[in-house]
């Protein structure tokens, strides 16, 4: 019993292919996989658009200005 | 592996593509230094970090979807359906869910062949990042990264940078180290892209004349360049095949003689895209550095244009015509940037389009001149390298393939306002929040620190 599907190395390694644990949920950890890439797209957009709506609230033309100056 | 002799040759071409996309990252590190070179102290880390996370971003989804649009798109639209005929068993075996990419003792080179092509979608990506800095939300900008990076460049592979691409055989495309494959499609995406963004403010006068905002460091920015070199050098050997047999190629060499081969797997060798390289690197300089009277940051990016205008035939080029072709490329790259600001009030930070798109689009029209006539693969039926159809090849390249779709994907998220920062963070500078912590948490551990004396 082995999640990778050997228990051992005695084999002829002309044969052997696939050598990952849990073959057979390939599909599934693509979907998953996928999902998850979506969500970080979505939760940073948020994230995003909500800290410069805060900047943009919090704007400071005396340090911008200080900013511009220093280059 | 059936032999010892196969099985040398499979390691040796394991370990070369392996080396070349270590070679490849230096690629990406230039890039990161050429455009946090290039910004201003006020949006460093904004700069850095925006590019940096195209890497994971650009990997993942090439692994989802990129490789599998390589193996599946090179007869469409014009020669079969997508994964068709041939290309079905191929598209197959290179879906992410297919066993052969994984940890397979059975196929030791889909995951290195698989990085190298990836490196190039870096590469693809990180051409748009230099263009836009200062002003595009990091979010838009990932969403193009994905785009150009996962989809649109690697269709253009498909079809005009695989041996069975439509465009290689119906219109003789011949674009060995990737003038257009790679550089026009960039460029002209980061074109469509700038066009909808809009300039940086302050980059043009109330006149339209345009001013110029110098790089705050331009020491890191050529030493970015010379980074992008060196990666070159691993780039040029990426589109390689570094041995095989006429047999294994099965078109229409004869004999014995193993090869080196171009994408195309038509023969080349690594000796003669060394020559090419640097002399189409050193034809580049020597112009641009005579154009721009000595600028550093032109300079480095002349020869940078250079290579790019004659990859698309430096596997077969002459070193000497390599120079020239080189030298002219770097000369209309410059001309046509200023041109393009002063015409069209593009305000392209970094010349990624004059670089990369212009000198790409005119690398594979030129390659249709000089090597016209002579075979674009060693397969019988193909047509011949032209003057039309490398025309036509850098047209899909650079405008349907590249501005077209950055147009449209930025107007909608124009059209959305997620597209540009807020005109205040601007101009307060991006890492204007993180720069006040910053000094924040300097004198909070400095006075603790002085107080315990």
């Amino acid at each position: 019993m082995s999640t990778i599907g050997y228990d051992s190395w005695a084999v002829d390694l002309a044969d052997v292919g696939a050598i990952y644990p849990f073959q057979g949920t390939e599909v599934l950890m693509v979907i998953i996989a996928v999902v998850a890439w979506l969500a970080w797209h979505v939760y940073q957009a948020k994230a995003e658009s909500a800290e410069l709506k805060e900047r943009e609230a919090a704007f400071d033309k005396k340090a911008a200005s200080k900013n511009i100056e220093g280059y | 592996m059936g032999n010892n002799i196969d099985a040398l040759t499979t390691v040796f071409t394991e370990f070369y593509y392996w080396v070349t996309v270590v070679f490849m990252f230096l690629i990406h590190l230039g890039f990161l230094m050429y455009e946090v070179g290039a910004s201003r102290r006020r949006n460093h880390m904004h700069t850095l970090m925006k590019n940096s996370m195209l890497t994971p971003l650009v990997t993942i989804t090439f692994f989802f979807f990129g490789w599998w649009i390589y193996w599946a798109f090179p007869a469409f639209p014009f020669l079969g359906g997508i994964a068709s005929g041939g290309n079905a068993d191929l598209a197959a075996a290179n879906t992410p869910w297919s066993a052969t990419m994984s940890t397979n003792l059975g196929d030791r080179i889909t995951g290195v062949f698989w990085a190298a092509f990836l490196l190039f979608s870096w590469t693809a990506a990180s051409i748009v990042s230099g263009a836009v800095i200062e002003r595009i939300r990091s979010t838009a900008f990932w969403i193009h990264a994905v785009l150009i990076g996962s989809v649109f460049w690697i269709i253009d592979a498909a079809w005009g940078w695989h041996f069975g691409g439509w465009m290689v055989q119906l219109l003789g495309y011949h674009d060995a180290y990737a003038s257009g494959v790679i550089h026009a499609v960039a460029g002209g995406y980061a074109l469509g892209v700038l066009y909808v963004l809009g300039p940086r403010l302050g980059k043009f006068a109330d006149d339209g004349t345009p001013r110029d905002i110098p790089p705050h460091n331009p020491w890191m920015v050529v030493l970015g360049l010379f980074m992008i070199y060196t990666g070159f050098w691993g780039f040029y050997a990426a589109c390689n095949v570094p041995i095989i047999s006429p047999e294994v190629i099965d078109g229409q060499i004869t004999g014995v003689t193993w090869t080196a081969t171009n994408i195309y797997l038509a023969p080349t060798t690594l000796g003669a895209i060394t020559f090419n390289f640097l002399m189409s690197l050193s034809g580049g300089m020597l112009v641009a550095y005579m154009v721009s009277k000595g600028d550093p940051f032109w300079t480095f990016s002349g020869g940078l244009a250079g290579i790019i205008t004659a990859s698309a035939g430096n596997d077969l080029y002459h070193p000497i015509q390599a120079m020239f072709i080189g030298g002219f490329g770097a000369w209309a790259a410059y001309k046509l940037h200023f041109f393009v600001e002063r015409k069209f009030k593009i305000d392209d930070a970094v010349g990624a389009v004059a670089v990369h798109g212009y000198a790409g689009f005119l690398g594979v029209c030129i390659a249709g001149f000089m090597l016209w006539g002579a075979p674009s693969t060693p397969y019988e039926g193909y047509a011949t390298i032209s003057p039309w159809g490398q025309f036509a090849g850098a047209v899909i390249m650079f405008g349907v393939l590249g501005f077209l779709p950055a147009f449209l994907v930025s107007k909608v998220m124009a059209s959305m306002g997620i597209l540009r920062i807020p005109a205040k963070v601007e101009l307060e500078g991006l890492d204007h929040k993180d720069e006040t912590a910053f000094q924040y948490a300097v004198a909070d551990v400095v006075a603790a620190e002085k107080a315990a004396l």
